[in-house]
């Protein structure tokens, strides 16, 4: 019996020639990535004795979601962060003009196939689209995985998705996830590993493979995964030297489900309030009107998205009772941005361009809605309250589908403008 | 370890989410003041009325979306003895047993009894009891590497006695 790729690389970090799905491991960890979430493990850190990192060389920490802090309480929290980056001697610390976390570790070349990663953020599963097992676990655990470089896991069931056809124009990897989630239930992935393969996975992007793995922590999953291919290796090279070992599962694995999913007809998918799997084709939106809408985060704001953004809205004005926040996944986003004079046209287009960053995504800053308001937005989960009021709601959708109704003022299909 | 929690059931359902136990607009806040927003959006009661040794019974996937650790630590930090759900969400179930809060899988929970019931959770025989509706529930043992942790009391404890070891 062959294995999954999370089999493989579980394997490989505990030190063991195979493992058994429910095993119980202790795996080395090859990277830990911390955001604002420094602050906490710190915290536990150092209340609990411990002044040294297991290795300074294996932790990125990336300041991104009160960046620039808005308040004093947030500034005095990153002057602490600042002071324990020194302390620790930790060697990669992005503090600003980088991005949000899991966009500049991607990018900057941290990401290898084959790699444990794990990361004090959920989205930390996005580095699956390079091919890597990662996840995301709480500052407590990151606390002894900066102490001891191991963390404790059990090894997953995998299922597979099996993504066949091409996408229609204006149909996008968010729309294919976003579809998953609305088919198959926010924990039909609930502890388990999940492989994304066939053509349309193949051809997709490294950035809309990104979003796919981004959003497989919504449907429940620990890893996700697409296979090293040429893309992979290409993104790679104008990054990092550093040597890998690509890990691919066996023709043989062992997987608890495989589904088969056509997408050469997909529509373009709307979740609503307040589940990311309450999803509906925009053909059934209903024309919501909307107060707000966001083109960022982790999931949906790197460069071919905001492309796509600019493309839908052709010069066209956002409607006058609408805000549209466009906040780039990263500092290299924007500056790639302004270079094809993408920035120029959005922002003629009435866009307000706000610093890359977490930005509203998660309620914390710039961009908060007022009770009774309705944004939608590219980012990952549509909570109760999530970015603001509990009156307010939110709706999630891809750029095409967000710069769409940032025109028109409600729910649009980016497919008729 | 304690091995008997006891108190008031809060019973929730389906797919609860940790941005409505703790808000991301109060995640820069100190606990003092964060815990006091708990469940704000959905249950506006529950940061006021709970008390040491109640227990949170729900249904499937309790804990999903962010990895915030302050979700399961403001259930503590309010006295919350022990979650009793059908399933949970995996980063909220490792960040319940990092800081100490046991997080009980139990198959049957969600008809368990009503919100409002007295109920006891039994670490030790690995019992849950509505002592309202006079249901017992028995629930697997925790694995080694979760006791471990769940009896140093959290991770920071645990990283405590292996400093001083």
């Amino acid at each position: 019996m062959g294995a999954t790729a999370a089999q493989k690389i579980l394997a490989r970090a505990s030190g063991k020639e195979a493992v058994r799905p429910g095993e119980y491991v202790m795996a080395n960890i090859d990277l830990a990535m911390v955001h604002d979430s420094m602050g906490p493990v710190c915290e536990v850190l150092f209340r609990a004795g411990v002044d040294k990192v297991w290795d300074p060389d294996k932790i990125v920490c990336v300041l991104d979601h009160w960046n620039p802090p808005p308040t004093v309480r947030d500034a005095e929290t990153y002057k602490f962060i600042r002071s324990a980056v020194k302390r620790l001697g930790i060697k990669h610390f992005y503090g600003q003009n980088a991005g949000v976390c899991h966009q500049v570790l991607i990018e900057k070349g941290h990401i290898l196939p084959g790699m444990l990663v794990a990361g004090a953020d959920s989205h930390t599963i996005s580095y699956g689209a390079l091919g890597a097992a990662a996840s995301g676990i709480g500052h407590s655990d990151m606390a002894y995985v900066f102490a001891t470089g191991k963390l404790w896991f059990k090894v997953p069931e995998t299922i597979k998705f099996v993504i066949e056809g091409s996408l229609p124009p204006r149909v996008s990897s968010k729309d294919v996830i976003l579809g998953l989630a609305g088919k198959y239930s926010v924990e039909a992935a609930q502890y388990k590993a999940v492989e994304f393969t066939g053509a349309t996975c193949n051809d997709m992007s490294i950035a809309s493979r990104i979003t796919m793995c981004n959003m497989a922590v919504e449907i429940g999953a620990k890893f996700a995964f697409f296979e090293t291919d040429r893309k992979t290796t290409d993104y790679l090279r104008e990054r990092t030297g550093k040597p890998f070992n690509a890990v691919a599962a066996d023709s043989d694995a062992p997987y608890e489900s495989v589904y088969h999913e056509d997408v050469s007809t997909l529509e373009p998918q709307v979740a609503f309030p307040f589940s990311v799997d309450n999803v509906r084709p925009v053909s059934k939106a209903g024309g919501i009107r909307i107060d707000q809408a966001v083109i960022g985060s982790c999931t949906n704001a790197r460069l071919e998205d905001l492309r796509m953004a600019a493309e839908v809205m052709a010069g066209r004005k956002v409607h006058p009772d609408v805000r549209l926040l466009v906040i780039p996944a990263s500092w290299d986003v924007y500056r790639d941005a302004i270079r094809e004079g993408i920035i120029m046209r959005l922002s003629e287009s009435g866009a307000i361009i706000c610093n890359a960053g977490c930005g509203p995504c998660m309620g914390g800053h710039m961009g908060q809605l007022a009770s009774g308001e309705s944004c939608i937005a590219t980012i990952n989960r549509n909570f109760k309250g999530r970015m603001g009021s509990p009156g307010s709601e939110l709706y999630l959708a891809s750029p095409a589908t967000v710069a769409a109704s940032a025109i028109t003022g409600k729910i649009t299909d980016p497919r008729g403008l | 370890m304690i091995s008997n929690i006891k108190g008031r059931v809060w019973k929730f359902g389906d797919n609860v989410d940790t941005d409505v136990m703790t808000s991301g607009k109060y995640l820069n806040l100190p606990m003092d003041e964060m815990k006091g927003h708990t469940f704000e959006a959905m249950r506006p009661e529950f940061a006021q009325q709970a008390k040491p040794g109640d227990v949170i019974v729900a249904g499937r996937n309790f804990g999903c979306g962010s990895s915030r650790e302050t979700a399961p630590a403001a259930l503590k930090a309010l006295g919350i003895g022990a979650v009793v759900a059908e399933s949970f969400a995996r980063i909220f179930y490792r960040n319940a047993i990092a800081i100490g809060l046991p997080a009980v899988i139990c198959p049957g929970a969600a008809s368990l009894g009503s919100d409002g019931d007295e109920a006891e959770v039994d670490l030790a025989s690995r019992k849950v009891t509505d002592h309202t509706s006079g249901k017992v529930l028995e629930f697997p043992a925790f694995p080694d590497e979760m006791l471990k942790v769940l009896e140093a009391g959290g991770i920071e404890p645990l990283l405590k006695q292996m400093k001083n070891a």
